[in-house]
């Protein structure tokens, strides 16, 4: 990447450049959605690309690859995505944009029980080349069906990858991998990302992320602290008021939920002898109980302490600002958790 | 309904390729209850009956075309020409089978003939098929795409989302309905508001067509103009075939549970095969000599599916994990 020129980009700029590129190198590419353009045939009244998808990751699109690659669709979440399977069956790569996580429980049937299943239930003879992207988070008073995270539900299923990036720069990498990867993939995409800034150089040309290999964005010897997407963030930041009480934390941001990156975490606290696993998701079968289960099973002997898990409550989001506030993974809690863990 | 054809405008070989299909299906499925009840077979929905539905649609097909089906989906494999061998081998679990094994009676999928799959989850496959049909348009090939499913299915949201879908984009697509009465043991009558599922399409600007699904010369006419339809661009049709299960829903169910004997003997008595064999009789196409002699070949062919099937190993413990991913390090 020495030689290569990147730029400052928004997380949102930096998936529309993945799509983008992928849609120029592969003319199999399609994009799907509910307003991934928006306006849709009203291109002749002057009327075209309204939305660019509901947070502007497909903007600009229609107008370079028009209407038949860029497919707005009706509001029929189970009857696109089961297209975007058949699609994918035979000969075409797509992009489905779900829009919000929760919206799988009227899509489930072709997620779950096709995109997950063909490859191995038709013996291997057929391959889904499939991506889904979902937004995520809480904390834009969207509540209960619009903000949930739902990687266990996902993560959970054999035949699904699960990837989830946690800054523009992996954004575009994962996009492209998803995309270019010949089994289904689940990409989430936190709205809370969309409205940071970032410090990160993200390359003008295209390039993937290895699905399946976490990154330590920070290495330290004190304690491991465990991010998915956005809690990355939030870990790094919990990591630099440790850093002012004396603490070397580690902060392995896991990147890849399907397949799971175990060794990158198991070093991780061989090397730390602590764990505090942060997950925006619900905490009963999840993610972070998953970790928790991994590291007492295969690292007990070397733990100092048990596992910390800082998880959504076992409750759905609420609406009130006071109470969403309190629902969300915030960098006390993260600091409070790895205090308890180090004095 | 539409009506009957006369066969003069089929050539004799499409006449008996459709014969032989009914028959050849007809024979495995009666195997398939024999390996049932000798218990080396857990269990499959029979198509006995449906078999005209599938011979007529896909009598124009080419291999390059695909067919989607349902749990009951046997005739549609045949009728697509997935091996009966492979066929049988999958039935009872052995690793020369089309899924290697792994899929079973209600998966069957054989690509390189068309075949994408049989589907257990009623009404899932509605929105591939769509899917396919979306694929076809756009890699601009003109390839059609089938679909099969029952009554049950089409009280299912994912049959509406799909038509509207393959509507508005105008895409190649087939939508088959089997009416065979009855959602396992739930009749048409309770099931089906407006009591018509054909005139559904009506509301989306499609054609709607009901035709006998017991006469494979009917379903070859209007098989052959969703075809035309389909490869010309026009967009989908909705076929809506009326016919009939002889047997329960699933393995050992007894239908006298929930229809009488008179009415199974009022369906049995227009038996798709002994019709078209008459036809082809009176009508000079075939004596009844050549006829004999594909049954014949039928069930040499269906006896020697079964030992293959029987004869071939099972999976190795190894494919217990394989093939869930194309590559997961």
């Amino acid at each position: 990447m020495a030689q290569t020129k990147t730029r400052n980009l928004t997380f949102v700029q930096a998936i529309n450049e993945g799509i983008r590129q992928e849609l120029e190198r592969d003319p199999n590419v399609i994009v799907m959605g509910v307003d991934v353009a928006g306006a849709a045939g009203k291109a002749d009244q002057g009327f075209i690309d309204h939305f660019g998808g509901s947070f502007g990751m497909t903007k600009g699109l229609i107008q370079k690859f028009g209407p038949e690659r860029i497919l707005d669709t009706p509001i029929a979440e189970n009857g696109f995505i089961g297209a975007g399977v058949g699609a994918a069956a035979t000969g075409l790569r797509p992009l489905v944009d779900l829009m919000f996580a929760g919206f799988v429980g009227v899509a489930g049937d072709q997620i779950f029980n096709n995109a997950a299943k063909m490859h191995y239930m038709f013996g291997g003879k057929v391959k889904i080349p499939l991506t889904i992207q979902c937004q995520t988070s809480a904390g834009h008073g969207s509540a209960a069906q619009h903000s949930e995270t739902l990687y266990a539900l996902f993560t959970h299923m054999p035949g699904l990858k699960c990837v989830v990036p946690s800054d523009p720069y992996t954004a575009k990498g994962l996009e492209i991998a998803a995309i270019r990867d010949d089994d289904p993939v689940i990409i989430f995409q936190s709205i809370t990302l969309m409205g940071m800034n970032f410090d990160v150089n993200v390359p003008e040309e295209p390039y993937t992320l290895p699905i399946g290999k976490a990154r330590i964005v920070k290495e330290g010897t004190d304690v491991t602290l465990i991010g998915i997407g956005l809690t990355t963030q939030i870990c790094l930041q919990a990591a630099k008021q440790l850093e002012k009480q004396g603490y070397s934390a580690e902060v392995v941001d896991l990147l890849s939920l399907s397949p799971l990156d175990e060794e990158a975490i198991l070093e991780s606290v061989r090397k730390t002898r602590k764990i505090v696993i942060t997950d925006e998701d619900y905490p009963r079968c999840s993610v972070s109980s998953d970790i928790s289960a991994l590291v007492a099973e295969q690292a007990f002997d070397i733990l100092d302490a048990p596992p910390v898990r800082v998880t959504a409550p076992h409750a759905s989001v609420p609406y009130s600002p006071v109470l969403e506030e309190a629902y969300l993974i915030s960098e006390t809690k993260v600091l409070q958790a790895a205090m308890s863990l180090l004095e | 309904m539409a009506t009957a054809t006369t066969s003069s405008a089929i050539t004799k070989d499409k006449l008996l390729w459709m014969y032989e299909t009914m028959v050849l299906i007809r024979k495995f499925e009666e195997q398939a209850r024999r390996e049932q009840d000798s218990g080396r077979l857990r269990g499959t929905h029979s198509a006995i009956g449906q078999e005209a539905v599938p011979t007529g649609i896909c009598a124009h097909l080419k291999d390059t075309d695909f067919v989607l089906g349902n749990h009951r989906s046997h005739h549609h494999c045949i009728a697509k020409g997935v091996d009966v061998n492979e066929m049988m081998a999958e039935l009872l679990g052995k690793v020369t089978g089309t899924n290697r094994g792994k899929g079973g009676t209600m998966h069957i999928a054989d690509i390189t003939k068309g075949m994408l799959g049989a589907n257990g989850v009623v009404g899932s496959n509605i929105p591939v098929a769509t899917g396919v049909g979306l694929s076809a348009k756009t890699r601009k090939t003109d390839q059609v795409s089938v679909v099969f499913f029952g009554d049950g299915a089409a009280q299912q949201g994912s049959l509406h989302e799909s038509i509207n879908l393959a509507a508005i984009w105008k895409l190649p697509v087939i939508y088959v309905c089997e009416n065979n009465r009855y959602a396992e043991s739930t009749p048409f009558e309770y099931s089906v508001a407006g009591g018509s599922i054909a005139n559904r399409a009506a509301g989306y600007g499609v054609p709607g067509v009901t035709v006998d699904g017991q006469n494979v010369l009917d379903m070859y006419e209007v098989g052959g103009e969703a075809v035309r339809r389909a490869r010309a661009g026009e967009g989908p049709t909705l076929i809506e075939a009326q016919t009939y299960r002889y047997f329960g829903h699933y393995g050992a169910d007894n239908p006298l549970g929930y229809r009488s004997k008179e009415e199974q003997d009022h369906y049995m008595s227009k038996d798709c095969i002994r019709q078209m064999r008459k036809h082809l009789t009176e009508s000079k196409f075939a004596t009844g000599a050549e006829l004999d002699a594909i049954d014949k070949d039928c069930h040499t062919r269906i006896e020697a599916a079964t030992k293959f099937g029987v004869d071939s190993p099972f999976p190795d413990l190894d494919e217990l994990t394989t093939d869930v991913y194309i590559k997961y390090p």
